[in-house]
């Protein structure tokens, strides 16, 4: 199993001659290019329009966020999670602030929590909204583009709001959250909640049973749960792979686990399934932010946590469901105010790696619609 | 579980536990065998992370860590193991299929060279690039300025 | 000045087409205003695919150049003009330089052939529909020059897809319209004609548009002609070629400034020029809307009022848009550009009304409306289709289309000749 896809390096030295044969075709493929989200590069093999082998190459985008990390304080590092998975900061904030709590061995208060789930699925929401207009884009359908981003604005107001930014957040604090929930902001989440739950069928009724949508997707990009596993593919990935493992569910963290929802799973794992799981999990985070606006519970917001943070010698992994997969932090801690390691397991990388396995055998334009449904941020591969 | 492990493997492996998670701490050159174990009779499926951490005054200077999980007991476990600069380890590349980026970058930030390895080399840092970021040593304004002036034209990334 | 008028008047009554009637004077004044035409009609093509675009897509679409962003399109001229004419180092410069040329050569010839009217055409030629297929199927000759001369990989890849898309889809689009050519025989004389206007008129003797004749036959040619005239110029759902999220640009990735804009009001022409060809050979051609049903001098008129009366319309809605302008000092230009626009649009249908140009303008008018009826569809399939895959692309036009074509063009001949297929058969029986 793990021979047909160990990458076999990429003759990279004659791409001249082998474009004058006709035989075979090395396109490379960004970093600068519409349809790979970002800066990712890759190197294509074509014969013809067939894809006979592809390499990434990543590290465009690479900031060292994890040396960064040991050269802050816990809290000054709070901030940099914002800006490796922009689309989903709220999700980063979350993993890191509970990684840390973990360390420190305090809790947010329930209060707190609430908001934090609230905020989550929000941001859950905005991310997949973002995949599926820029997805769809890469397929062809642009309007589906402006549905998408027309809606998710209303979450972003809602960011906007509670801590005065859009994209990158920095909502948390270690320890539970600085601000508390504005005037309104319940009936904000509310309104929001029934504005978009029309919304999603409007995008269903462009896409869903489109013919061309489905003669794009289905069967595009198959790859098995038993390769996800080996892959370490996660998220909605692996559920369209016929896996239903959710870590919200699996290891509840925040307060999950009193929430009532699904997890949406596939069968085929193919792009069209992934697109349906997608748009399910946008109708279950309805359903927990639904929940959770209504149980929101009065008390503090923040735990009591020191002023300057020392967390004991040691070492945590934590990991949350970010919208892309397992979203997890592995803080060690030398008992200073700084951390001594912190380590980021992204899941844009680690699906990023799937990207061969599916693509091979497939048509050009199927690796664009792998690279959108496999919904990377290269803010996060790169970090 | 980790009780049957420490009995087959003895003092190479110590088992450990600190805020409820449970990780071992495995002798270098048993490595190979306690992740072979653990992937086909542990059932730990998914090697979730690959990462290292560089403690410059050991001996030892760094650690490998190995983060598993288990879908079938819905378990995490850490695997480490203390190796020195110079010394090489065992790839998990083919016990685990993911374990081949996630090397590849211990190896871009760390220096840490697996053995077998498909295909060793940098992964988000340039192929020409001169020492390993994450070292300790390694300033954090520090950066190759040979290759920055090389490959960017200019006299600093700064 | 007395001889001018007479010159004049003696084209006026003339029912030939300038070429058919080997006037060159008044066959260079025709192509001049077909040229002038088509590029006034690739500008408003170019802004209204952008608002009604933008409308479609919740969005306002340009409004900052001029009202509601009118002047655009010519602020977009502009820049391509401006712009630097980058040529790769490593492009064939020649070849590289010619082909956007072919490809606009390609397009606005076509235009020689299409009958606005019955006396409006360029020149009208006894093999007219041949002649358009023929030299609208040389832009494909452009595009892959074009492609292969940037020696680049994306343009190589949307040159050959191009090619093999053209290529394929040319032949569903011959059969459809062969089937055609068989309808037009169905007179006494049994005489055919392959020329523009002459398909016109018989379905003007045979008082039938053919998408209707032969229930559902004509309709079948109309749709696999709808179709492969979309991938026919390389539009969506069919814009493999210049797939932006696949090739970036497609063919036409290293092009910039104004060679680029030769392949932008080449492409707009060449649709312009398909769709002339699909309402000539289906819809009538200048034949207005109901001629069967709403007969009679009264409707006549009625019909004949209609291009004066959706001028006044498009005219009342720019007044419309004026009166709802923002009151503000900064955008009193705006404002009085968009009544001096509408006045223009009321102008120009006031003229309408006038006895002697209704009757001579109304066919170009419903030739023109049932051609933009075309180019909102073109605008509706780009905003409501993904994009096909390319062996997708090839087995609908190989698979799908072809068969059915040719299905299509048998099925037209048995039913088309059934009377004598009968008698035929009804000989044998009793012989």
């Amino acid at each position: 199993m793990t021979d047909s896809r160990s990458l076999s390096p990429l003759d990279l030295e004659t791409p001249d001659q082998t474009f004058l044969d006709a035989n075979e075709l090395v396109i490379n493929m960004g970093p600068q290019h519409p349809a790979t989200h970002g800066v990712l590069r890759v190197i294509l093999r074509l014969d013809g329009e067939k894809v006979m082998g592809l390499e990434c190459v990543i590290g465009y985008l690479h900031r060292g966020v994890e040396k960064i990390a040991e050269n802050r304080t816990y809290t000054m590092f709070n901030p940099y999670v914002d800006r490796m998975d922009y689309v989903a900061a709220v999700s980063n904030a979350l993993g890191y602030c509970e990684a840390v709590e973990k360390l420190l061995s305090v809790e947010a208060p329930p209060r707190a929590q609430y908001i934090r789930v609230i905020l989550t699925e929000l941001n859950r929401m905005a991310s997949h909204q973002l995949w599926l207009g820029t997805h769809a884009l890469d397929i062809g359908a642009i309007t589906p583009l402006f549905y998408t981003f027309r809606d998710r604005e209303e979450i972003l107001k809602i960011f906007e709001k509670y801590c005065g930014a859009r994209l990158t957040t920095h909502a948390f604090r270690i320890g539970g959250l600085q601000y508390e929930a504005y005037e309104g902001f319940e009936k904000d989440v509310k309104n929001f909640v029934s504005f978009v739950k029309p919304k999603i069928d409007e995008y269903e009724e462009l896409l869903t049973t489109n013919r061309i949508w489905l003669e794009r997707t289905k069967g595009v990009g198959v790859i098995s749960g038993k390769d996800c596993i080996a892959l370490g593919v996660t998220g909605p990935v692996l559920r369209a792979s016929g896996v239903q493992w959710d870590l919200r569910k699996a290891q509840p963290y925040a307060n999950y686990k009193n929430f009532d929802f699904e997890i949406p799973t596939g069968q085929n794992g193919d792009t069209y399934d992934r697109y349906v799981v997608r748009m399910a999990e946008m109708r279950q985070s309805l359903r927990i932010i639904e929940q959770a606006v209504e149980g929101i519970p009065e008390g503090p917001i923040m735990a009591k946590v020191p002023k300057v943070m020392k967390p004991p010698v040691g070492e945590v992994y934590h990991s949350i469901e970010a919208p892309k997969g397992e979203l997890g932090y592995f803080i060690v801690s030398d008992g200073s105010t700084q951390p001594y390691r912190v380590r980021v397991r992204p899941p844009s990388f680690v699906n990023l790696q799937a990207l061969e396995l599916m693509c091979r055998g497939q048509l050009v334009a199927d690796v664009i619609a792998v690279i959108g449904t496999l919904d990377i941020v290269l803010g996060e591969v790169d970090r | 579980m980790i009780a049957k492990l420490k009995r087959s493997y003895g003092s190479g492996i110590e088992p450990l536990m600190h805020l409820g998670q449970n990780y071992m701490v495995v002798d270098r050159s048993l490595i190979p065998e306690i992740l072979q174990v653990l992937r086909d009779e542990e059932q730990f499926d998914y090697c979730v992370d690959i990462t290292a951490v560089h403690y410059p005054k050991r001996e030892k200077q760094f650690d490998v860590v190995w983060v598993l999980y288990s879908f079938a007991q819905n378990a995490r476990v850490r695997v480490k193991t203390q190796i020195a600069e110079g010394e090489s380890i065992a790839s998990s590349v083919p016990l685990w299929a993911t374990a081949n980026w996630l090397e590849r970058e211990v190896y871009d930030m760390f220096g840490i060279k697996f053995d077998g390895h498909p295909d060793l080399k940098r992964i988000l840092l340039p192929d020409g690039w001169k020492g390993f970021p994450l070292r300790k040593d390694y300033g954090i304004l520090q950066q190759d300025n040979e290759w920055v002036q090389i490959n960017l034209g200019i006299e600093s990334g700064q | 000045m007395h001889g001018v008028v007479q010159y004049i008047q003696s084209y006026l009554e003339s029912n030939q087409t300038p070429g058919a009637a080997g006037n060159f004077f008044w066959a260079t004044v025709y192509i001049l205003l077909v040229f002038v035409g088509l590029s006034v009609a690739v500008i408003a093509m170019n802004w209204l695919e952008r608002k009604i675009l933008a409308h479609m897509q919740v969005r306002l679409g340009p409004m900052r150049v001029g009202p509601h962003g009118l002047l655009q399109p010519i602020a977009d001229a502009l820049k391509l003009l401006l712009k630097e004419d980058i040529i790769p180092a490593e492009a064939d410069k020649i070849v590289f330089w010619v082909a956007p040329f072919i490809v606009v050569l390609a397009a606005f010839t076509v235009f020689v052939v299409v009958p606005f009217g019955p006396t409006h055409a360029i020149t009208d030629m006894n093999i007219g529909i041949l002649f358009m297929l023929g030299v609208s199927s040389l832009s494909v000759l452009g595009i892959v020059t074009a492609g292969w001369a940037s020696n680049s990989h994306y343009p190589l890849i949307g040159a050959l897809r191009s090619s093999a898309q053209m290529v394929s889809y040319e032949v569903a689009m011959g059969l459809a319209v062969v089937s055609v050519i068989l309808m037009t025989s169905l007179n006494e004389a049994s005489t055919g004609t392959l020329s523009m206007i002459g398909i016109v008129q018989a379905q003007q003797a045979q008082q039938q548009w053919f998408v209707f004749k032969f229930f559902p036959l004509g309709l079948i040619g109309f749709f696999i002609f709808a179709v492969a005239m979309v991938a026919e110029t390389n539009r969506a759902p069919f814009d493999l070629p210049e797939a932006e999220s696949e090739l970036t640009a497609g063919f036409h990735t290293e092009y910039s400034g104004f060679r680029w804009s030769l392949f932008f009001l080449a492409e707009y022409s060449a649709m312009i020029a398909v769709s002339s060809i699909a309402v000539t050979l289906w819809l009538g051609g200048w034949l207005r809307p109901f001629p069967n049903a709403l007969q009679g001098a009264v409707w006549d008129l009625v019909f004949s009022l209609i291009p004066g009366l959706s001028f006044l319309f498009l005219a009342g809605m720019a007044f419309y848009s004026t009166v709802r302008m923002p009151k503000h000092p900064l955008f009193r230009v705006q404002t009085l550009g968009l009544a001096g626009f509408g006045a223009l649009l009321a102008v120009i249908g006031l003229i309408l009304f006038i006895p002697a140009v209704r009757v001579r303008v109304q066919d170009i008018f419903w030739f023109s409306a049932k051609v933009a009826g075309f180019m909102y569809l073109y605008i509706w399939y780009r905003g409501t289709f993904p994009r096909y895959r390319f062996d997708q692309l090839m087995k609908l036009g190989w698979k799908v289309l072809l068969p059915t074509g040719l299905a299509l063009l048998i099925l037209t001949a048995i039913v088309a000749m059934r009377t004598e297929l009968l008698a035929d058969l009804r000989g044998v029986w009793h012989s």
